[in-house]
């Protein structure tokens, strides 16, 4: 059978409750705007984007990662991904290797047969950029240093903030050397009180990255999709309608789709192989 | 782009509060105008990123700006800066004039519990307080009303002597046991009338609220007080009867807030105080003389807050002395073949007045009570008067009143 509904659906992942919140909000404000629009959730990114390609839903909402095997997997394929658009607060993240203010670690070099907690196996930010960076500057993350790795929810690609926070508790505990996280959890931890003032310091940046983006095949519902990206980029921060709707996606603005910032994720996956075996199972 | 403003944060990080100078500096130069923004932490251009990623600015860093470990940066807000402005509205006014007395006409539901003379952010919930509008919850007294409650609490355990010796024979404190019983019963009611109202009146007219829960506060003491008298000699409480309920169920079915003001508080409660001067007068211990004591001046309070509000709602309905009348008319119907105020009461008032069983005090304590009767009556009569009623329609209506006192 197949599948009926008219309305342009979005794939998205139940990372969180609030998903929920955000997903029929917009439900009705494409409504109110004349765009039949429905979501479907997946309990994570894989499921997701086999769902993209099994025709399950139109538009996914994808992590990086997602959107690195949609593109990869829809070459095999012969087809095309293309990313619509993103938040403006996907553009140029990095992620930070941490360490205690007054511990001996001064450079990267001084990580080697040490312990470094990273998130979750799957989480971009976490996880695999970070490792690249330890990789590319001349620290091997499988033979110079111990990964402790902190695994909150694999297959949802980091999304829950909880792998880093355990993360960084460890290292102020003294259990690990080292931590990453994404920059902005860097200040959310000081500002949420699990970090205090002035116990860690910044061992080293990733180079500048971007996050989720929506994603179509082909030229899928190309009218829907087009007036779903326009319906996007006109929302507008100062609508206290749809204000709300922003502030739990946390953006202030939507943006044209890029994908030259998933560069550094890409040289990672091919350097760990981080989704070959999930490209071969389903190419 | 050349920087004109600039904020130094010297080594102050974001990470310790520096974000607070940073938006206070954007905010005084508005989106779209550079900010330079110059410190020694380390991780400053980190924060800033991070700071500009979340709040829609942008940042860039000059370079060759500052010696040494400072680093410079400029900062551009983007239009997100003021979007919580656009479009905010004050929910009403903070200020009290001669002429204009605070509160507005009608309460707006997007003002929701926000204080009043707020500036409340569109797009804030809507709240449905049904009681929203001055003609009907308002009172000018409130706010003397609530001061004088608020003045006039007592703490039970301290204002009252508990071990005071209590020397009557047995059959007269049943009696106290028993009026107790009915009086807890129809606290009970008096807290929950209002307690009711309460969730529906719009917090714009706070002072109109302060007073409904200073009022409930007094109720719930008045139960405590009430119930450890019962208890001080007895280990149960006594009668509560089906008409006596059903009296006070009238009551707390009554959803319209003036009619229920004026049957709950001009005329039930104003009946109280009275029952409770008696109490206080013919008490048979210290401990029962004093609760009565304060908590007729309570209710006092309560009856004059009632009187204010029903005024009010008069001056500015006219037409709801109409339907006052009504409804006192439909309660008494209602009531008319239940017993009113029940043997055991009556019989108690008489007992606790006579102090013994010797025929004269009996006679005495029942003329009392007789008497008691006439003040509640003559006190209904009164109030009803001075609500504008003519002199026989304020005494037929005052008759009209449950015979169960509240």
């Amino acid at each position: 059978m197949k599948r009926v509904s008219s309305a342009l659906t979005l794939g998205a992942v139940a990372y969180d409750a609030k998903v929920v919140t955000i997903w029929d909000g917009f439900v009705q404000w494409f409504a109110s705007r004349g765009l039949a629009f429905d979501y479907v959730l997946y309990t994570n990114y894989e499921r997701q984007v086999e769902g993209l390609f099994l025709g399950e839903h139109d538009v996914s909402w994808n992590s990086p990662l997602a959107w690195l095997q949609a593109e990869r997997l829809a070459r095999k394929l012969g087809r095309t991904a293309r990313a619509i658009a993103m938040r403006d607060s996907d553009q140029d993240l990095r992620s930070a290797i941490l360490v205690r203010a007054d511990g001996p670690v001064k450079s990267l070099a001084d990580l080697t047969g040490r312990r470094v907690a990273f998130g979750a196996s799957d989480s971009p930010q976490a996880t695999i950029l970070p490792k690249l960076h330890l990789a590319e500057n001349g620290v091997d993350p499988d033979r110079d240093i111990t990964a402790q790795l902190f695994d909150v929810l694999v297959g949802k690609h980091g999304d829950h903030i909880g792998g880093e926070r355990d993360a960084v508790k460890a290292l102020l505990a003294g259990s690990v050397d080292a931590a990453c996280v994404l920059d902005a959890n860097v200040l959310g931890f000081s500002r949420d009180g699990t970090v205090p003032s002035g116990a860690l310091r910044t061992l080293a940046l990733t180079e500048p990255y971007d996050h989720c983006n929506f994603t179509v095949l082909d030229d899928t519902r190309a009218v829907d999709v087009s007036r779903f990206a326009e319906l996007l980029l006109s929302q507008d921060y100062g609508d206290p309608v749809v204000r709300p709707l922003m502030d739990l996606e946390g953006l202030k603005a939507w943006r044209v789709g890029r994908t030259a910032l998933y560069a550094p994720l890409e040289r990672a996956i091919d350097r760990f192989g981080t989704i070959e075996h999930w490209l071969s199972e389903h190419a | 782009m050349t920087a004109h403003a600039a904020l130094d944060l010297r080594d102050l990080g974001l990470d310790r509060g520096g974000h607070i100078l940073v938006l206070r500096a954007l905010r005084e130069l508005g989106p779209g105008r550079p900010l330079a923004v110059t410190g020694g932490h380390p991780d400053l251009g980190l924060q800033l990123s991070v700071m500009a990623r979340e709040g829609g600015h942008s940042v860039t860093e000059n370079t060759g700006t500052s010696p040494g470990e400072r680093k410079t940066f400029t900062v551009v807000a983007g239009p997100a800066l003021d979007a919580r402005a656009r479009g905010a509205a004050r929910a009403g006014s903070a200020v009290h004039s001669r002429d204009h007395r605070g509160v507005s006409d009608r309460a707006d539901e997007r003002w929701g519990v926000a204080a009043r003379g707020a500036m409340v952010e569109a797009g804030a919930p809507r709240w449905d307080f049904s009681l929203d509008r001055a003609e009907v919850v308002w009172t000018d007294d409130a706010k003397k009303l609530y001061a004088q409650a608020a003045a006039a609490q007592w703490d039970p355990e301290t204002a009252i002597p508990w071990d005071a010796p209590i020397t009557h024979p047995p059959a007269v404190e049943e009696a106290v046991v028993q009026v107790m019983t009915y009086l807890v019963e129809n606290e009970n009611a008096a807290l929950l009338v209002p307690a009711r109202f309460l969730g529906r009146i719009h917090p714009h007219y706070r002072e109109v609220v302060q007073l409904m829960a200073i009022q409930i506060a007094d109720e719930a003491r008045h139960v405590e007080v009430f119930t450890r008298r019962a208890l001080l000699r007895s280990s149960e409480m006594a009668l509560s009867t089906a008409g006596g309920q059903r009296s006070l169920q009238t009551l707390f079915e009554e959803t319209d807030f003036v009619l229920a003001t004026m049957l709950l508080s001009v005329l039930g409660e104003g009946s109280f105080v009275d029952l409770l001067r008696f109490l206080h007068e013919h008490g048979p211990d210290e401990v029962t003389r004093t609760i009565a004591d304060l908590t007729a001046r309570d209710e006092s309070r309560h009856v004059a807050a009632g009187m204010a509000h029903v005024r009010w709602a008069i001056e500015q309905q006219p037409q709801d002395r109409g339907r006052i009348r009504s409804a006192i008319e439909q309660r008494h119907q209602a009531l008319q073949h239940t017993s009113g105020l029940n043997a055991e009461v009556y019989d108690a008032l008489v007992l606790l007045a006579a102090g013994s069983f010797e025929p004269e005090d009996i006679a005495r304590g029942f003329d009392a009570v007789q008497a008691l009767q006439r003040r509640m009556l003559e006190g209904r009569t009164r109030r009803l008067a001075r609500l504008g009623f003519s002199e026989s329609e304020a005494e037929s209506l005052a008759g009209l009143h449950t015979r169960n006192f509240m």
